[in-house]
């Protein structure tokens, strides 16, 4: 972190970059949040530590309107979003210097909560340089350890890889954390019987209170009008007031997204119902892959999206029934 | 109201392009070919033009199924539309196929302007299918039951 820290506040000083944008000190131990600096003295407050999980690709889409070039702290999975912004031509490149910043995995709160742990002070274990494989946790009933490996996001535990795909420099090392297969829920929900399917469904998603966050949050989701806004959107801007809206949303938000989705994770981490948004992403690009050919959007900066694209031979629509 | 149970009618909503489609069901008509009353067609310029949401609230007003019907592939009025369509379509079928929803309330099919015979089949053949489904409960707005 301190690297980070240093590196930024050279480039602030041989005018290099106007601002930096990265994550400072909230208010409790484990919600650091996004945040411009401007001047050396604000980057004191600067972290970048486990719990940094949110993707700043998507405040690039206004920082890109800004004067002056930004830099931008960016973890692997945070450079799929900016590739893709890059090829919606929603962010421009020449404002960004982008630092890579290494990762080892991020961690996920509620994870943390559900083991019974509360009345959190301090987390000892999640900086970038801690060698250490536990978190120690301060709390008011005493320091309590957790395995780091046990209390990581999901999105994490199937890690694309810790490659930067886009970037000025890289600062800090990163650590393998993939430890499950990517598609592997999509499968075992596949194999349900439609009863079971939609009752799994239901459970979940009768939990969303349609708070919006997984679309503000999703760096896909940059469209300046949203149809969920639309008044004539059948479930704009309310609760959700039956099941079908629920759904509609849902499937809706997903699709809106498919084929550019980076399956980056960030709708199941915001989701304060903690609904696994990401599954039906996942559906989708798993689709896309098996019918479409391999692909990952953010990979590169040119490829054609598989929903603006076709082949003579592509497969007709029955084959939904014939999979089985 | 009489709470005894009516026989079941299914509302079946039918897509169909302008320029293939629909005028395959105008001839079905002119030929004096049957399909069943309860398909209501709502014409759209290319089979491209449907939404997912637009299935999707066919379902929410009270459908019990959907079918797009348009050019075959190659043969689009606009070159490419139905190709992009088929690909949205599988990937919503087989969505909605994951949160269980009854595969088969869907289906995408090619009539040409000359196929009236292949509209009709094509048409008996899925009232059929949906009448076996029966009802659609897991897509509807509670709201929209009449």
């Amino acid at each position: 972190m301190q690297e980070l820290v240093n590196r930024a506040k050279e480039l602030l000083a041989d005018g290099t970059v106007a601002r930096v944008l990265g994550w400072k000190a909230g208010d409790l131990p484990y919600n650091p949040e996004p945040a411009y600096f401007e001047t050396a003295e604000e980057l004191d407050d600067f972290v970048y530590n486990g719990f940094c999980g949110a993707n700043l690709s998507k405040y690039m889409i206004e920082a890109s309107k800004l004067e002056g070039k930004t830099m931008v702290c960016l973890k692997p999975c945070d450079t799929y979003s900016f590739n893709q912004l890059i090829k919606e031509h929603r962010v421009d490149r020449d404002k960004a210097y982008i630092v890579g910043a290494g990762c080892k995995g991020k961690l996920d709160i509620e994870k943390i909560k559900k083991k019974g742990i509360k009345g959190i002070e301090l987390i000892e274990g999640a900086e970038l340089t801690d060698e250490a494989d536990t978190l120690t946790i301060q709390t008011i009933y005493g320091n309590k350890t957790v395995a780091y490996a046990d209390v990581m996001l999901e999105r994490c535990h199937v890690c694309k890889g810790k490659e930067h795909m886009v970037y000025d420099e890289l600062i800090g090392d990163s650590k393998e954390t993939k430890d499950a297969e990517r598609f592997d829920r999509v499968a075992e929900i596949e194999a349900m019987s439609p009863e079971e399917k939609f009752a799994f469904f239901q459970k979940e998603l009768s939990k969303c209170i349609r708070c919006n966050a997984c679309r503000n949050v999703c760096p896909a989701c940059s469209c300046r009008k949203c149809v969920f806004d639309s008044t004539k959107f059948d479930s704009s801007q309310k609760a959700n007031v039956d099941s079908f809206e629920e759904k509609m949303f849902h499937i809706i938000r997903a699709f809106h997204v498919a084929g550019r989705c980076t399956d980056c994770g960030e709708c199941s981490r915001v989701c304060p119902q903690g609904i696994p948004l990401h599954l039906f992403n996942r559906k989708f690009i798993k689709d896309i892959d098996e019918l479409y050919g391999e692909y990952q959007a953010g990979a590169d900066t040119t490829s054609k999206a598989p929903l603006t694209n076709y082949t003579f031979e592509d497969a007709e629509p029955s084959i939904v029934g014939k999979r089985g | 109201m009489s709470l005894e149970k009516k026989e079941f009618k299914p509302k079946i909503v039918a897509f169909c392009c302008n320029w293939c489609s629909y005028a395959g069901a105008d001839l079905a008509g002119s030929s004096r070919l049957t399909y069943p009353a309860d398909v209501k067609i709502i014409r759209v310029p290319c089979s491209c033009r449907v939404n997912p949401m637009f299935i999707l609230r066919a379902f929410e007003k009270g459908a019990d199924g959907v079918i797009l019907c348009g050019c075959h592939p190659g043969d689009c009025h606009y070159s490419t539309g139905n190709f992009y369509a088929r690909r949205r379509m599988t990937l919503l079928f087989s969505m909605l196929d994951y949160i269980g929803v009854e595969n088969g309330r869907t289906r995408v099919e090619w009539v040409s302007a000359a196929e009236g015979v292949k509209f009709s089949e094509t048409m008996n053949s899925f009232v059929e299918k949906i009448y076996s489904l029966g009802e659609n409960v897991r897509l509807g707005d509670l709201r929209c039951k009449s």
